[in-house]
Protein backbone atom coordinates (compact mmCIF):
# COMPACT_ATOMS: atom_id res chain seq x y z
CA UNK A 1 0.00 0.00 0.00
CA UNK A 2 2.81 2.22 0.87
CA UNK A 3 4.07 2.76 -2.75
CA UNK A 4 1.14 2.96 -3.51
CA UNK A 5 0.08 -0.71 -5.15
CA UNK A 6 -3.94 -1.86 -4.13
CA UNK A 7 -3.41 -4.48 -1.25
CA UNK A 8 -6.26 -6.52 -3.98
CA UNK A 9 -3.64 -6.00 -7.03
CA UNK A 10 -0.49 -7.91 -5.19
CA UNK A 11 -2.59 -10.62 -3.98
CA UNK A 12 -4.01 -11.20 -7.36
CA UNK A 13 -0.61 -11.16 -8.83
CA UNK A 14 0.57 -13.87 -6.20
CA UNK A 15 -2.64 -15.60 -7.07
CA UNK A 16 -1.52 -15.30 -11.18
CA UNK A 17 1.71 -16.10 -10.07
CA UNK A 18 0.96 -19.42 -8.33
CA UNK A 19 -1.75 -20.73 -10.78
CA UNK A 20 0.77 -19.91 -14.07
CA UNK A 21 4.25 -20.99 -12.52
CA UNK A 22 5.45 -18.31 -14.61
CA UNK A 23 8.73 -18.69 -15.61
CA UNK A 24 10.47 -14.48 -16.49
CA UNK A 25 13.44 -14.83 -18.93
CA UNK A 26 14.64 -10.74 -19.64
CA UNK A 27 16.42 -12.02 -22.89
CA UNK A 28 16.66 -8.72 -24.63
CA UNK A 29 16.87 -5.92 -22.13
CA UNK A 30 17.16 -5.87 -18.64
CA UNK A 31 14.49 -4.20 -15.77
CA UNK A 32 14.56 -0.43 -15.59
CA UNK A 33 12.36 1.69 -13.96
CA UNK A 34 12.84 4.05 -17.16
CA UNK A 35 9.49 5.04 -18.97
CA UNK A 36 8.61 1.68 -20.98
CA UNK A 37 5.75 0.48 -23.69
CA UNK A 38 5.40 -3.46 -22.92
CA UNK A 39 3.69 -4.87 -25.68
CA UNK A 40 2.52 -8.42 -25.87
CA UNK A 41 0.21 -11.18 -27.17
CA UNK A 42 -3.35 -11.70 -25.59
CA UNK A 43 -4.81 -14.95 -25.02
CA UNK A 44 -5.86 -14.86 -21.53
CA UNK A 45 -7.31 -12.37 -19.18
CA UNK A 46 -4.28 -13.68 -16.84
CA UNK A 47 -2.41 -12.33 -19.59
CA UNK A 48 -1.89 -8.58 -18.05
CA UNK A 49 -1.51 -9.76 -14.21
CA UNK A 50 0.83 -12.01 -15.14
CA UNK A 51 3.03 -9.82 -17.07
CA UNK A 52 2.53 -7.24 -14.21
CA UNK A 53 3.53 -9.13 -11.70
CA UNK A 54 6.81 -10.42 -13.40
CA UNK A 55 8.24 -6.69 -12.91
CA UNK A 56 9.87 -5.35 -9.71
CA UNK A 57 7.52 -3.44 -7.32
CA UNK A 58 8.61 -0.22 -7.72
CA UNK A 59 8.31 -0.47 -11.32
CA UNK A 60 4.73 -2.12 -10.76
CA UNK A 61 3.76 0.98 -8.95
CA UNK A 62 4.60 3.10 -11.65
CA UNK A 63 2.93 1.04 -14.90
CA UNK A 64 -0.70 1.14 -15.46
CA UNK A 65 -2.71 -1.65 -18.04
CA UNK A 66 -4.82 -0.38 -21.14
CA UNK A 67 -7.89 -2.24 -21.29
CA UNK A 68 -11.15 -2.30 -23.38
CA UNK A 69 -13.97 0.51 -21.77
CA UNK A 70 -16.89 -1.67 -23.25
CA UNK A 71 -15.43 -4.59 -21.40
CA UNK A 72 -14.25 -3.39 -18.59
CA UNK A 73 -16.97 -1.24 -17.64
CA UNK A 74 -19.85 -3.18 -18.25
CA UNK A 75 -20.51 -4.34 -14.39
CA UNK A 76 -19.59 -2.66 -10.97
CA UNK A 77 -17.13 -5.64 -9.94
CA UNK A 78 -14.89 -4.98 -13.46
CA UNK A 79 -15.10 -1.50 -13.46
CA UNK A 80 -13.77 -1.62 -9.75
CA UNK A 81 -11.13 -4.28 -10.39
CA UNK A 82 -9.82 -1.81 -13.50
CA UNK A 83 -9.84 1.64 -12.50
CA UNK A 84 -9.63 1.19 -8.61
CA UNK A 85 -7.45 -2.19 -7.75
CA UNK A 86 -5.04 -2.04 -11.47
CA UNK A 87 -5.66 1.94 -12.18
CA UNK A 88 -6.04 1.01 -15.70
CA UNK A 89 -6.34 3.12 -18.45
CA UNK A 90 -9.73 2.52 -20.17
CA UNK A 91 -10.20 3.14 -24.11
CA UNK A 92 -13.06 3.01 -26.35
CA UNK A 93 -12.37 -0.24 -28.90
CA UNK A 94 -13.38 0.20 -32.65
CA UNK A 95 -14.82 4.20 -32.50
CA UNK A 96 -12.15 4.73 -35.33
CA UNK A 97 -14.10 2.74 -37.72
CA UNK A 98 -17.26 3.79 -36.44
CA UNK A 99 -16.43 7.19 -37.70
CA UNK A 100 -18.73 8.66 -40.57
CA UNK A 101 -16.04 10.79 -42.20
CA UNK A 102 -12.28 10.49 -42.25
CA UNK A 103 -11.80 14.06 -40.38
CA UNK A 104 -13.95 12.44 -37.62
CA UNK A 105 -12.02 9.74 -37.38
CA UNK A 106 -8.77 11.77 -36.93
CA UNK A 107 -10.06 13.19 -34.13
CA UNK A 108 -11.50 10.30 -32.51
CA UNK A 109 -7.96 8.70 -32.69
CA UNK A 110 -6.06 11.83 -31.77
CA UNK A 111 -8.31 12.25 -28.53
CA UNK A 112 -7.58 8.29 -27.98
CA UNK A 113 -3.80 8.55 -28.23
CA UNK A 114 -3.81 12.11 -26.27
CA UNK A 115 -5.63 10.25 -23.19
CA UNK A 116 -2.82 6.83 -23.71
CA UNK A 117 0.10 10.10 -24.01
CA UNK A 118 -1.31 11.40 -20.78
CA UNK A 119 -1.47 8.29 -18.77
CA UNK A 120 2.17 7.78 -19.55
CA UNK A 121 2.71 11.32 -18.22
CA UNK A 122 6.30 11.85 -16.65
CA UNK A 123 7.30 8.96 -15.29
CA UNK A 124 4.49 5.94 -15.84
CA UNK A 125 4.44 2.81 -17.87
CA UNK A 126 2.16 1.04 -20.16
CA UNK A 127 1.07 -2.71 -20.70
CA UNK A 128 -0.65 -2.81 -24.35
CA UNK A 129 -2.28 -5.81 -26.23
CA UNK A 130 -1.78 -4.55 -29.53
CA UNK A 131 -3.80 -6.90 -30.98
CA UNK A 132 -7.01 -5.13 -29.32
CA UNK A 133 -8.71 -8.94 -28.45
CA UNK A 134 -7.55 -12.00 -26.92
CA UNK A 135 -6.65 -15.00 -29.17
CA UNK A 136 -7.19 -18.34 -28.62
CA UNK A 137 -3.34 -17.92 -28.69
CA UNK A 138 -1.98 -20.17 -31.76
CA UNK A 139 -1.07 -17.01 -33.56
CA UNK A 140 -0.65 -13.32 -32.83
CA UNK A 141 -3.32 -11.32 -35.01
CA UNK A 142 -2.52 -8.05 -37.28
CA UNK A 143 -1.69 -5.24 -34.71
CA UNK A 144 -3.88 -1.71 -34.09
CA UNK A 145 -2.29 1.08 -34.92
CA UNK A 146 -1.99 2.59 -31.34
CA UNK A 147 1.20 1.25 -31.04
CA UNK A 148 2.60 3.30 -33.52
CA UNK A 149 1.26 7.07 -32.90
CA UNK A 150 2.17 6.55 -29.59
CA UNK A 151 5.44 5.49 -30.33
CA UNK A 152 5.97 8.59 -32.70
CA UNK A 153 4.06 11.11 -29.97
CA UNK A 154 6.48 9.79 -27.05
CA UNK A 155 9.68 8.35 -29.22
CA UNK A 156 11.58 9.25 -25.62
CA UNK A 157 9.58 5.81 -24.44
CA UNK A 158 10.96 2.32 -24.90
CA UNK A 159 9.12 0.04 -26.59
CA UNK A 160 9.81 -3.32 -24.84
CA UNK A 161 8.21 -6.54 -26.90
CA UNK A 162 7.28 -9.37 -24.50
CA UNK A 163 5.95 -13.47 -25.34
CA UNK A 164 3.43 -14.79 -22.92
CA UNK A 165 3.13 -18.70 -23.24
CA UNK A 166 0.75 -21.24 -22.39
CA UNK A 167 -1.49 -18.70 -20.73
CA UNK A 168 -4.19 -19.69 -23.36
CA UNK A 169 -4.14 -23.36 -21.95
CA UNK A 170 -4.47 -22.11 -18.39
CA UNK A 171 -7.08 -19.36 -18.36
CA UNK A 172 -8.27 -19.03 -22.34
CA UNK A 173 -11.19 -16.95 -23.68
CA UNK A 174 -14.55 -18.09 -22.53
CA UNK A 175 -13.51 -19.72 -19.51
CA UNK A 176 -13.55 -18.78 -15.79
CA UNK A 177 -11.58 -21.90 -14.25
CA UNK A 178 -8.21 -21.94 -14.20
CA UNK A 179 -5.98 -25.30 -15.39
CA UNK A 180 -2.95 -24.78 -13.58
CA UNK A 181 -0.18 -25.94 -16.00
CA UNK A 182 3.28 -23.77 -16.29
CA UNK A 183 4.11 -20.80 -18.19
CA UNK A 184 6.71 -18.62 -20.12
CA UNK A 185 7.28 -14.62 -20.10
CA UNK A 186 10.09 -13.50 -22.80
CA UNK A 187 11.16 -9.83 -22.64
CA UNK A 188 12.64 -8.71 -25.81
CA UNK A 189 14.93 -6.51 -27.01
CA UNK A 190 13.48 -2.56 -27.31
CA UNK A 191 12.43 -1.44 -30.58
CA UNK A 192 11.68 1.83 -32.13
CA UNK A 193 10.25 3.57 -35.15
CA UNK A 194 12.94 3.75 -37.92
CA UNK A 195 12.98 6.97 -39.61
CA UNK A 196 10.86 7.84 -42.23
CA UNK A 197 9.05 3.91 -41.37
CA UNK A 198 5.40 3.74 -42.08
CA UNK A 199 2.41 2.57 -39.73
CA UNK A 200 1.94 -0.68 -42.03
CA UNK A 201 5.63 -1.86 -41.69
CA UNK A 202 6.51 -0.71 -38.17
CA UNK A 203 3.05 -2.69 -37.01
CA UNK A 204 4.64 -5.71 -38.75
CA UNK A 205 8.08 -5.13 -37.40
CA UNK A 206 6.78 -4.88 -33.93
CA UNK A 207 4.35 -8.49 -34.23
CA UNK A 208 7.32 -9.61 -35.47
CA UNK A 209 9.72 -9.02 -32.35
CA UNK A 210 6.77 -9.99 -30.30
CA UNK A 211 6.62 -13.39 -32.64
CA UNK A 212 10.31 -14.37 -32.82
CA UNK A 213 10.27 -14.50 -28.87
CA UNK A 214 7.97 -17.99 -28.97
CA UNK A 215 9.62 -21.00 -27.56
CA UNK A 216 7.69 -23.87 -27.74
CA UNK A 217 5.05 -25.41 -30.09
CA UNK A 218 4.78 -25.56 -33.58
CA UNK A 219 6.46 -23.01 -35.57
CA UNK B 1 2.58 -38.89 15.58
CA UNK B 2 5.83 -38.04 17.61
CA UNK B 3 5.87 -41.73 18.68
CA UNK B 4 7.93 -41.63 15.61
CA UNK B 5 11.01 -40.14 17.62
CA UNK B 6 10.78 -43.19 20.34
CA UNK B 7 10.85 -45.80 17.52
CA UNK B 8 14.58 -47.19 17.65
CA UNK B 9 14.60 -49.21 14.40
CA UNK B 10 13.35 -45.84 12.85
CA UNK B 11 15.78 -43.98 14.09
CA UNK B 12 18.89 -46.32 13.37
CA UNK B 13 17.40 -46.35 9.71
CA UNK B 14 17.28 -42.64 9.79
CA UNK B 15 20.73 -42.47 10.90
CA UNK B 16 22.06 -44.52 8.27
CA UNK B 17 20.92 -42.23 5.87
CA UNK B 18 21.96 -39.33 7.05
CA UNK B 19 25.47 -40.97 7.39
CA UNK B 20 25.34 -42.03 3.60
CA UNK B 21 23.99 -38.28 2.67
CA UNK B 22 27.04 -36.67 4.31
CA UNK B 23 29.45 -39.43 3.08
CA UNK B 24 27.74 -38.87 -0.41
CA UNK B 25 28.05 -34.99 -0.01
CA UNK B 26 31.29 -35.35 0.44
CA UNK B 27 32.41 -37.49 -1.46
CA UNK B 28 30.75 -35.46 -4.19
CA UNK B 29 32.47 -32.31 -3.38
CA UNK B 30 36.06 -34.12 -3.33
CA UNK B 31 34.71 -35.61 -7.33
CA UNK B 32 34.21 -31.81 -8.31
CA UNK B 33 37.46 -30.48 -7.46
CA UNK B 34 39.11 -33.25 -9.86
CA UNK B 35 36.69 -33.69 -12.33
CA UNK B 36 39.08 -33.56 -16.08
CA UNK B 37 37.04 -34.68 -19.13
CA UNK B 38 33.46 -33.12 -20.26
CA UNK B 39 32.07 -36.42 -19.80
CA UNK B 40 33.20 -36.57 -16.40
CA UNK B 41 32.27 -33.59 -15.37
CA UNK B 42 28.70 -34.33 -16.42
CA UNK B 43 28.33 -37.98 -14.39
CA UNK B 44 29.84 -35.93 -11.45
CA UNK B 45 27.36 -33.28 -11.97
CA UNK B 46 24.55 -35.66 -12.52
CA UNK B 47 25.47 -37.27 -9.23
CA UNK B 48 25.36 -33.84 -7.61
CA UNK B 49 22.17 -33.16 -8.66
CA UNK B 50 21.04 -36.39 -7.54
CA UNK B 51 22.59 -36.17 -3.96
CA UNK B 52 21.14 -32.77 -3.82
CA UNK B 53 18.07 -33.88 -4.24
CA UNK B 54 18.16 -36.36 -1.55
CA UNK B 55 18.61 -33.91 0.98
CA UNK B 56 15.72 -32.22 -0.14
CA UNK B 57 13.69 -35.48 -0.14
CA UNK B 58 15.06 -36.29 3.11
CA UNK B 59 14.18 -33.18 4.68
CA UNK B 60 10.59 -33.82 3.25
CA UNK B 61 10.68 -37.03 4.82
CA UNK B 62 11.34 -35.64 7.94
CA UNK B 63 8.51 -33.25 8.08
CA UNK B 64 6.33 -35.75 7.19
CA UNK B 65 7.40 -37.84 9.95
CA UNK B 66 6.91 -35.43 12.51
CA UNK B 67 3.82 -33.66 11.61
CA UNK B 68 2.30 -37.80 11.69
CA UNK B 69 -0.01 -38.80 8.31
CA UNK B 70 -1.72 -35.58 7.88
CA UNK B 71 2.02 -34.39 7.05
CA UNK B 72 2.97 -37.18 4.54
CA UNK B 73 -0.55 -37.12 2.78
CA UNK B 74 -0.01 -33.25 2.17
CA UNK B 75 3.22 -33.41 1.08
CA UNK B 76 2.61 -36.01 -1.19
CA UNK B 77 -0.24 -34.39 -2.33
CA UNK B 78 1.79 -31.17 -2.97
CA UNK B 79 4.07 -33.61 -4.96
CA UNK B 80 1.35 -35.40 -6.94
CA UNK B 81 0.37 -31.12 -7.93
CA UNK B 82 3.23 -30.47 -9.31
CA UNK B 83 4.00 -33.73 -11.05
CA UNK B 84 0.43 -33.51 -12.85
CA UNK B 85 1.34 -30.02 -13.14
CA UNK B 86 4.69 -30.75 -15.30
CA UNK B 87 2.48 -33.68 -17.18
CA UNK B 88 -0.27 -31.68 -18.35
CA UNK B 89 1.87 -28.58 -19.49
CA UNK B 90 4.12 -31.34 -21.64
CA UNK B 91 0.85 -33.09 -23.26
CA UNK B 92 -0.50 -31.43 -25.64
CA UNK B 93 -4.26 -31.08 -24.63
CA UNK B 94 -6.92 -29.09 -26.62
CA UNK B 95 -9.16 -26.16 -25.20
CA UNK B 96 -12.36 -28.55 -24.94
CA UNK B 97 -10.11 -30.43 -22.41
CA UNK B 98 -10.23 -27.34 -20.26
CA UNK B 99 -13.16 -28.35 -17.94
CA UNK B 100 -11.59 -32.02 -17.56
CA UNK B 101 -8.47 -30.86 -16.70
CA UNK B 102 -9.62 -28.47 -13.92
CA UNK B 103 -11.91 -31.31 -12.92
CA UNK B 104 -8.58 -33.31 -12.51
CA UNK B 105 -6.55 -30.83 -10.68
CA UNK B 106 -9.12 -29.33 -8.34
CA UNK B 107 -11.34 -32.47 -7.24
CA UNK B 108 -10.00 -36.10 -8.48
CA UNK B 109 -6.26 -35.14 -7.04
CA UNK B 110 -7.51 -34.13 -4.01
CA UNK B 111 -10.64 -36.35 -3.45
CA UNK B 112 -8.16 -38.90 -3.72
CA UNK B 113 -5.66 -38.13 -0.71
CA UNK B 114 -9.01 -37.24 1.12
CA UNK B 115 -9.90 -41.13 0.73
CA UNK B 116 -6.29 -42.07 2.08
CA UNK B 117 -6.85 -39.41 5.28
CA UNK B 118 -10.40 -40.64 5.68
CA UNK B 119 -9.13 -44.15 5.34
CA UNK B 120 -11.67 -45.23 2.73
CA UNK B 121 -9.24 -47.68 1.50
CA UNK B 122 -12.56 -49.51 -0.86
CA UNK B 123 -13.17 -45.78 -2.38
CA UNK B 124 -9.20 -44.67 -2.31
CA UNK B 125 -8.37 -48.17 -4.64
CA UNK B 126 -11.11 -47.39 -7.58
CA UNK B 127 -11.03 -43.53 -7.53
CA UNK B 128 -8.75 -42.99 -10.36
CA UNK B 129 -8.97 -47.00 -11.86
CA UNK B 130 -12.87 -47.01 -12.23
CA UNK B 131 -14.23 -43.66 -11.35
CA UNK B 132 -11.84 -41.43 -12.63
CA UNK B 133 -11.61 -43.55 -15.94
CA UNK B 134 -15.62 -43.40 -16.49
CA UNK B 135 -15.47 -39.37 -15.67
CA UNK B 136 -12.55 -38.40 -17.71
CA UNK B 137 -13.83 -39.50 -21.08
CA UNK B 138 -17.40 -38.80 -20.54
CA UNK B 139 -16.50 -34.84 -19.57
CA UNK B 140 -14.45 -34.77 -22.70
CA UNK B 141 -17.46 -36.40 -24.99
CA UNK B 142 -19.99 -34.01 -23.42
CA UNK B 143 -18.01 -30.85 -24.85
CA UNK B 144 -18.88 -32.37 -28.20
CA UNK B 145 -15.27 -32.45 -29.34
CA UNK B 146 -14.54 -35.67 -31.58
CA UNK B 147 -10.65 -35.34 -32.81
CA UNK B 148 -8.34 -37.33 -31.14
CA UNK B 149 -10.84 -37.91 -28.78
CA UNK B 150 -8.99 -41.80 -27.58
CA UNK B 151 -6.04 -39.96 -27.59
CA UNK B 152 -7.23 -37.06 -24.95
CA UNK B 153 -8.98 -39.70 -22.86
CA UNK B 154 -6.23 -41.91 -22.46
CA UNK B 155 -2.97 -38.78 -21.70
CA UNK B 156 -5.12 -37.37 -19.09
CA UNK B 157 -5.77 -40.80 -17.39
CA UNK B 158 -2.62 -42.22 -17.88
CA UNK B 159 -1.43 -38.25 -16.29
CA UNK B 160 -4.51 -39.58 -13.21
CA UNK B 161 -3.24 -42.89 -12.65
CA UNK B 162 0.83 -42.09 -13.12
CA UNK B 163 1.26 -38.73 -10.63
CA UNK B 164 -2.09 -38.89 -8.41
CA UNK B 165 -3.15 -42.60 -8.51
CA UNK B 166 0.33 -44.36 -8.06
CA UNK B 167 2.33 -41.74 -5.90
CA UNK B 168 -0.26 -41.70 -3.41
CA UNK B 169 0.58 -44.98 -2.83
CA UNK B 170 3.80 -43.54 -1.19
CA UNK B 171 1.68 -42.59 2.05
CA UNK B 172 -1.31 -44.86 1.55
CA UNK B 173 1.97 -46.92 3.30
CA UNK B 174 0.56 -45.58 6.55
CA UNK B 175 -2.96 -46.97 6.09
CA UNK B 176 -1.58 -50.53 6.89
CA UNK B 177 -2.40 -52.06 10.13
CA UNK B 178 -0.13 -55.00 10.90
CA UNK B 179 0.22 -56.29 13.70
CA UNK B 180 3.08 -55.22 16.23
CA UNK B 181 3.85 -52.49 13.79
CA UNK B 182 1.65 -49.85 15.24
CA UNK B 183 3.30 -46.66 15.04
CA UNK B 184 6.33 -47.69 13.03
CA UNK B 185 4.66 -47.24 9.33
CA UNK B 186 7.36 -44.66 8.82
CA UNK B 187 9.62 -47.27 8.65
CA UNK B 188 7.61 -48.47 5.53
CA UNK B 189 8.31 -44.98 3.93
CA UNK B 190 11.86 -44.76 4.38
CA UNK B 191 12.39 -48.52 2.96
CA UNK B 192 10.66 -48.05 -0.47
CA UNK B 193 12.37 -45.01 -1.10
CA UNK B 194 15.87 -45.83 0.10
CA UNK B 195 15.86 -49.46 -1.88
CA UNK B 196 14.30 -47.10 -4.84
CA UNK B 197 16.75 -44.18 -5.30
CA UNK B 198 19.72 -46.65 -4.10
CA UNK B 199 18.39 -48.58 -6.77
CA UNK B 200 18.73 -46.15 -9.00
CA UNK B 201 21.87 -44.39 -8.75
CA UNK B 202 23.77 -47.60 -8.14
CA UNK B 203 22.17 -48.61 -12.24
CA UNK B 204 23.56 -45.52 -12.86
CA UNK B 205 27.09 -45.92 -11.49
CA UNK B 206 27.60 -49.49 -12.61
CA UNK B 207 26.35 -48.89 -15.71
CA UNK B 208 29.16 -45.93 -16.42
CA UNK B 209 31.86 -48.24 -15.39
CA UNK B 210 30.64 -51.09 -16.64
CA UNK B 211 28.05 -50.25 -19.16
CA UNK B 212 28.51 -52.05 -22.89
CA UNK B 213 25.30 -53.15 -23.91
CA UNK B 214 22.52 -51.27 -23.94
CA UNK B 215 18.87 -51.69 -23.13
CA UNK B 216 16.82 -49.18 -24.99
CA UNK B 217 19.39 -46.85 -26.39
CA UNK B 218 16.75 -44.63 -28.02
CA UNK B 219 14.54 -44.36 -25.10
CA UNK B 220 17.48 -44.23 -22.22
CA UNK B 221 21.41 -44.04 -23.64
CA UNK B 222 22.45 -44.48 -20.64
CA UNK B 223 20.83 -47.64 -19.17
CA UNK B 224 22.43 -51.17 -19.73
CA UNK B 225 22.20 -54.07 -19.13
CA UNK B 226 25.65 -54.37 -16.69
CA UNK B 227 24.14 -50.95 -14.75
CA UNK B 228 20.54 -52.88 -14.68
CA UNK B 229 22.14 -56.21 -13.13
CA UNK B 230 24.66 -54.47 -11.12
CA UNK B 231 22.20 -51.88 -9.78
CA UNK B 232 19.63 -54.03 -9.26
CA UNK B 233 21.89 -56.83 -7.60
CA UNK B 234 24.13 -54.44 -4.90
CA UNK B 235 20.17 -52.75 -4.30
CA UNK B 236 18.84 -56.11 -3.11
CA UNK B 237 21.58 -56.65 -0.75
CA UNK B 238 21.00 -53.89 0.83
CA UNK B 239 17.73 -53.90 0.85
CA UNK B 240 18.11 -57.80 2.33
CA UNK B 241 20.22 -56.41 5.40
CA UNK B 242 17.73 -54.05 6.06
CA UNK B 243 15.12 -56.61 6.91
CA UNK B 244 15.88 -56.23 10.99
CA UNK B 245 13.83 -52.50 10.10
CA UNK B 246 10.72 -54.77 8.66
CA UNK B 247 8.36 -57.29 9.33
CA UNK B 248 10.34 -59.21 7.04
CA UNK B 249 12.32 -62.02 6.77
CA UNK B 250 15.59 -61.53 5.27
CA UNK B 251 14.14 -63.88 2.14
CA UNK B 252 11.17 -61.70 2.50
CA UNK B 253 13.37 -58.76 2.54
CA UNK B 254 15.13 -59.83 -0.37
CA UNK B 255 12.70 -60.66 -2.94
CA UNK B 256 10.59 -57.36 -1.74
CA UNK B 257 13.59 -55.13 -2.99
CA UNK B 258 14.55 -56.82 -5.96
CA UNK B 259 10.61 -56.46 -7.44
CA UNK B 260 11.06 -52.32 -5.82
CA UNK B 261 14.49 -52.66 -7.59
CA UNK B 262 12.77 -53.70 -11.14
CA UNK B 263 9.82 -51.64 -11.30
CA UNK B 264 12.24 -49.20 -10.16
CA UNK B 265 13.46 -49.48 -13.67
CA UNK B 266 10.58 -50.28 -15.67
CA UNK B 267 9.44 -46.67 -14.18
CA UNK B 268 12.53 -44.89 -15.01
CA UNK B 269 12.39 -46.32 -18.73
CA UNK B 270 8.54 -45.90 -19.57
CA UNK B 271 8.93 -42.21 -18.18
CA UNK B 272 11.84 -41.60 -20.44
CA UNK B 273 9.68 -43.13 -23.31
CA UNK B 274 7.35 -40.61 -22.70
CA UNK B 275 9.27 -37.49 -22.22
CA UNK B 276 10.80 -38.85 -26.01
CA UNK B 277 7.19 -38.98 -27.29
CA UNK B 278 6.60 -36.10 -25.95
CA UNK B 279 8.10 -33.41 -23.86
CA UNK B 280 11.28 -32.85 -25.89
CA UNK B 281 9.88 -31.71 -29.16
CA UNK B 282 6.96 -29.97 -27.64
CA UNK B 283 6.69 -28.04 -24.11
CA UNK B 284 10.15 -29.47 -22.34
CA UNK B 285 11.24 -25.49 -22.21
CA UNK B 286 7.80 -24.46 -20.08
CA UNK B 287 9.16 -27.61 -17.34
CA UNK B 288 13.26 -26.30 -17.92
CA UNK B 289 13.99 -24.89 -14.24
CA UNK B 290 11.09 -26.37 -12.35
CA UNK B 291 13.20 -28.61 -10.38
CA UNK B 292 11.83 -31.64 -12.88
CA UNK B 293 9.65 -33.39 -10.55
CA UNK B 294 8.88 -36.19 -13.01
CA UNK B 295 12.60 -36.48 -13.66
CA UNK B 296 12.58 -37.26 -9.50
CA UNK B 297 9.47 -39.57 -9.03
CA UNK B 298 9.98 -41.91 -12.34
CA UNK B 299 11.35 -44.53 -10.56
CA UNK B 300 8.62 -44.58 -8.21
CA UNK B 301 5.59 -44.51 -9.49
CA UNK B 302 5.63 -48.35 -10.73
CA UNK B 303 7.34 -49.49 -7.45
CA UNK B 304 5.01 -47.48 -4.93
CA UNK B 305 1.61 -49.29 -5.57
CA UNK B 306 3.07 -52.28 -5.99
CA UNK B 307 5.16 -52.41 -3.06
CA UNK B 308 1.96 -51.39 -1.63
CA UNK B 309 -0.39 -54.20 -2.35
CA UNK B 310 2.56 -57.22 -1.82
CA UNK B 311 2.76 -55.65 1.61
CA UNK B 312 -0.86 -55.31 1.83
CA UNK B 313 -1.90 -59.17 0.34
CA UNK B 314 1.13 -60.99 2.79
CA UNK B 315 1.58 -58.81 5.58
CA UNK B 316 -1.81 -57.37 6.86
CA UNK B 317 -4.20 -60.09 8.21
Amino acid sequence: MSNGIHPFASLLAAVARGISGVQVQWAGCEPDERQRIYFANHSSHLDFVVLWSALPSEIRAKTRPIAAKDYWEETPLRRYFAKNVFNAVLLERGVMAKAKTSEEAHFVGRNLMEEMASALGEENSLILFPEGTRGTGEKIGPFRSGLYHLAQRRPDVELVPAYLENLNRILPKGEFLPVPMLSLLTFGKPIQVEQGEVKDAFLERAREAVVSLRRTGPA
Amino acid sequence: MLQAIHDAKLLWLYGGVLLLLVTLTLTGRALKGRRKTPASRATIDNLNARIRAWWKMCAIFTAAVIVGHVGALVLFGIISFLAMREYMTLVPTRPSDHLTLFWSFFVIMPLQYCFIGFQWYGVFAVMIPVLAFTFVPTSIAIEGDTASFLERSAKIQFGLIVCVYCLSHVPALLLLKIPGYEGHDARFLLYLVVVDQISDVLQYVWGKLFGKHKIAWRVSPNRTWEGLAGGVFSATALGTALWWAMPFTPLQSAGISFTICLLGFAGGLVMSALKRDIGIKDFGVVVEGHGGILDRIDSLCFAAPIFFYLVRHYFVP
